[in-house]
């Protein structure tokens, strides 16, 4: 069988990041090709390489033995590559043909849409390749795993060869990627390619013929199902070695301040997202949540603010209800919040930063006199905040949009610790900022624990997991399959539970 | 899939860019026509059925239509034009001043113009500039006004009109359906129940109408023929549903924008030269009156489908024509609505749906005690009537509405 793409020495730099180096990648025509790896290990940016969405800084690509440039999708396309992705681009307030045809339309004097003969071409994709979709049915009615349907329909309707599926599995329940797999053998047996990206262990051994793994930017290895087990790729995933957890003294409180059990919640769809999740955390302790993303992270964070309410379960926060209180109240109990995305749920990126240290503490002292807001008092303590994490700024009256990431995660950080919470959510506390911001936010994590406040760190980098638990308790599918000790926990372990191997 | 599906689909799809299910539609007009007949005929008015209503319908509905297809041409591309009131005083002057230098004609030339670029201007504004969408259109409505009233004060005087008036302009010739017209006439002379009220709507929209009416109608079909059979209006619907998409496969949001935004603007000018050039022959200052926001709401009514917008139009034009005819025959209309709100009353008790059907039995009752209880019905109530029914529909439809899922949010190349 002959390689339909070769990938050799890609490199792929970003200011202070390597997203790719060295990546070296064969696909074997008529094949389902996986590529595995954790969060930010350099799968995507591979992806959108190939797509054409990124231009690589070195390194060759070569479609059906030909070296090519990808400029632009237009340029993939034209070679017969063609991308599915993640995040769906199609509009509901559409028919299911007018979305597969929308960009390559057939046509007559290049206006008058020949309908009749894109339904005939489009019904033949269908009946070719099993694909079970209605080209006039409203887009507005289908399930997820229909529009992924539709997305592959796209795809395969501009003549593609190779398909890149960016984790079609995220968003599908069961049910659903059984019928993408029967999809997808369909396909290859009809001689077409198929790259598929996952991080599940499970699904990658039962599909794909050809298993690429991915660690830091790069390739580390390629393997058949048959010759690889779980653990050994759960082990090339993770790594060898694990950070050693920073010590320090550990006084936890006998009570516990936020306490989860049996918690359920589907969305609005009906899909469910947690599943009886249960968590305990106490005071004085970092609970590390380690998990894919998309695993219910989010969800879990919101249920406890009091911003989502579970289906079902109960979520104890300070002894208060989460399920009936504000999150107002639940915040004014002493409940610190870091944001995951910062620029969209921390700080106005339109205010100054005097008035972002008020976000989230407009009714408590020293921001508060009364009815009217304090803004020397507001001033002063931003200034404080600028000092001692050393976010660096001209003054406390530019606006937030003119801090640099790093510099708006320690001023977050800061306004989040103030006024001693007892208990802090942080999610993805560090995520983007340089090393130096790292360590200031890191000790001041550590203090709060010190003082015996509880923290539940939410984040995708295991180092900062392993360096600052003191357990560590692994999501999967919305609930928590496990909960590990940092000190004695291999990779194997980690690896296998986030990817649900262990159930 | 078997032969026989694939033939009702592809059926189906063509009879898609007719409004909807068009025996419906029929269904309900010939109803509501029916229940106009019975009432006339107990109440002995017969102005809501006579020609001259119909006819002044028609004619205070296209001005209102033009700026409705406007708004529609511009959400469907995903800008919202709230400019359309200033374009339309850009055409009612425009189509005033060059109508009367040059004859109508040359007015509705200058007014298409002069309205494309008065589109132009706002599609820089927000798809290029970035501006917000509700700043940029409120703005043009402010500059036409005032560039209006500068400009009359220049040019209207010298040549005997003035500061606020244009000099009489030669109107559009007009004409009547040869021999439909008259038979209609005759039938509905002869006071046959249903038949000759349908007659006398039908004369008077045969009767004496201009030419310039029946080609401003014809943009309601090309609106729609255009949105769902052409390559442009398939990629123009994905600029209002979801840009990102349309980006994605290769095409020029963009242009598609600036192209959808400036005929907006023609047609929203096209609609104000119409009141200046053939519902009178005059322009004169505030001669819009807030059609345009009209049309706003028409795009709204119409669930932004051109033919939606129609009916949207015909019914604040009746309103319109009503305000300018006998009071009576708002009483007949109180009743007709009463009595359709007592069928709906009992077609939503029928699907239990309760909310909906309180509500109509209350506005049954409102309908029954004005007729018992007030002799003259005050003006206002009929000139509200419209927006009141928008209400109604937001309130009742909303749900069921589809906007364009990215009409009014900023679109930048290359976002994600």
């Amino acid at each position: 069988m002959k390689n339909i793409l070769e990938v050799s020495g890609i490199e792929k730099k970003y200011p202070g990041v390597v997203a790719n180096r060295d990546v070296s990648l064969l696909v074997r025509e008529g094949t389902i090709h996986a590529i595995i790896g954790e969060n930010g290990a350099g799968k995507s940016t591979l992806m959108k390489t190939l797509y054409g969405l990124i231009r690589p800084d070195a390194g060759e690509i070569k479609v059906f033995g030909e070296a090519v440039t990808l400029k632009s999708p237009q340029d993939a396309i034209a070679l017969g590559i063609g991308m599915v992705h993640q995040h769906f681009k199609l509009a509901d307030n559409a028919t299911v043909l007018e979305n597969v045809i929308l960009g390559s339309e057939p046509s007559r004097f290049g206006f008058v849409i020949k309908y009749d003969e894109a339904r005939k071409k489009l019904l033949e994709i269908a009946k070719t390749y099993q694909l079970d979709i209605d080209p006039d049915e409203q887009l507005a009615n289908l399930g997820v795993g229909e529009r992924q349907r539709v997305e592959i329909a796209k795809v395969l309707f501009r003549g593609a060869k190779i398909l890149i599926l960016d984790e079609p599995t995220a968003v599908l329940v069961p049910q659903e990627v059984t019928e993408l797999f029967a999809n997808l053998r369909e396909l290859v047996k009809k001689g077409l390619t198929v790259l598929f990206i996952s991080h599940k262990l499970d699904e990658v051994l039962s599909i794909s013929d050809d298993i690429t793994v991915m660690r830091q930017g790069t390739t580390v290895a390629t393997l058949t199902p048959a010759g690889t087990s779980k653990k050994a790729l759960a082990e090339l995933m993770v790594g060898g070695e694990l950070p050693k957890p920073i010590a320090g003294a550990l006084v936890v409180s006998p009570e516990s301040i936020l306490s989860m059990k049996d918690v359920s919640y589907s969305r609005a769809d009906g899909r469910e997202i947690l599943h009886s999740l249960n968590l305990d955390l106490h005071g004085g302790e970092i609970l590390g949540l380690a998990g894919v993303e998309g695993n219910g992270q989010s969800e879990l964070i919101e249920l406890v603010m009091g911003l989502l309410k579970a289906n079902s379960g109960s979520v104890e926060v300070l002894g208060l209800d989460a399920l009936t209180t504000l999150t107002r109240d639940i915040r004014d109990a002493g409940v610190g919040y870091i944001p995951q995305d910062r620029q969209r749920d921390g700080l106005l990126m339109a205010a100054p930063l005097w008035e972002n240290r008020i976000l989230g503490h407009q009714f408590a002292t020293p921001m508060a006199k009364g009815i009217w807001i304090d803004k020397h008092a507001a001033a002063e303590d931003s200034k404080r905040i600028v000092e001692e994490f050393d976010v660096r700024t001209p003054g406390v009256n530019v606006l937030s949009s003119a801090l640099s990431g790093g510099n708006q995660q320690k001023f977050i950080v800061g306004r989040e610790l103030s006024g001693d919470p007892k208990l802090i959510i942080a999610a993805q506390p560090t995520r983007g900022v340089d090393v130096g911001a790292q360590a200031i936010i890191w000790d001041h994590l550590m203090q709060a624990r010190s003082r015996g406040a509880g923290i539940l760190l939410i984040s995708a980098d295991l180092e900062e997991l392993f360096s600052l638990s003191d357990r560590i308790a692994v999501i999967y599918s919305g609930s928590i399959v496990s909960v590990l000790d940092p000190a004695k926990t291999t990779p194997e372990d980690l690896g296998l539970a986030m990817t649900g191997a262990t159930k | 899939m078997s032969t026989s599906t694939s033939a009702f689909s592809s059926l189906k799809s063509k009879a898609k860019f007719l409004v909807s299910s068009p025996a419906r539609i029929a269904a309900l007009i010939g109803g509501f026509l029916l229940i106009l007949s019975l009432v006339e005929r107990l109440t002995g008015s017969t102005d809501i059925s006579s020609p001259g209503t119909s006819g002044a319908t028609l004619r205070f509905a296209i001005p209102l239509l033009m700026a409705g297809l406007g708004g529609l041409w511009a959400e469907r591309a995903g800008v919202i034009n709230i400019g359309l009131e200033g374009m339309m005083i850009v055409g009612t002057w425009t189509g005033a001043w060059f109508g009367y230098l040059h004859g109508p004609l040359i007015g509705f030339i200058a007014a298409a113009i002069f309205g494309l670029l008065s589109g132009l201007f706002h599609a820089i504004l927000t798809v290029k500039v970035g501006i917000d969408q509700a700043v940029s259109g409120l703005a043009i409505n402010l500059i036409a006004a005032g560039g209006a009233r500068y400009l009359s004060g220049i040019y209207f005087p010298p040549v005997g009109g003035d500061r606020t008036v244009s000099p009489l302009v030669d109107s559009f010739p007009t004409f009547t359906v040869p021999g439909i017209a008259p038979l209609l006439e005759s039938i509905d002379a002869k006071e046959i129940f249903f038949i000759s009220n349908l007659a006398g709507i039908l004369n008077g929209v045969t009767k004496e109408i201009s030419l310039v009416t029946v080609v401003f109608l014809l943009f309601v079909p090309l609106t729609s023929w255009i949105l769902w059979r052409s390559k442009f209006g398939l990629r123009m619907r994905f600029s209002g549903e979801n840009p990102m998409a349309a980006e994605s496969l290769g095409i020029n949001v963009y242009r598609i924008r600036y192209i959808a935004i400036s005929i907006s603007g023609m047609l929203a000018s096209l609609g104000g030269a119409y009141l200046a050039l053939v519902a009178s022959s005059v322009y004169r200052e505030g001669q819009t009156a807030g059609r345009g926001f009209i049309g706003l709401a028409t795009v709204i009514f119409g669930n932004w489908k051109p033919g939606g917008v129609f009916a949207g139009s015909l019914l604040f034009g009746f309103t319109d024509a009503l305000r300018v005819r006998q009071n009576e025959s708002v009483m007949s209309l109180i009743i007709v609505a009463g009595i359709v709100a007592a069928l709906l009353a009992l077609y939503f008790a029928i699907a239990k749906k309760w909310k909906p059907a309180g509500f109509s039995i209350a506005v049954a009752a409102v309908a029954l005690w004005i007729n018992q209880k007030v002799d003259v019905i005050p003006q206002e109530f009929v000139t509200v009537f419209p927006n009141f029914a928008t209400l109604i529909v937001l309130t009742f439809l909303a749900q069921r509405l589809t906007p364009p899922a990215a009409a009014g949010v900023p679109y930048r190349r290359g976002s994600e």
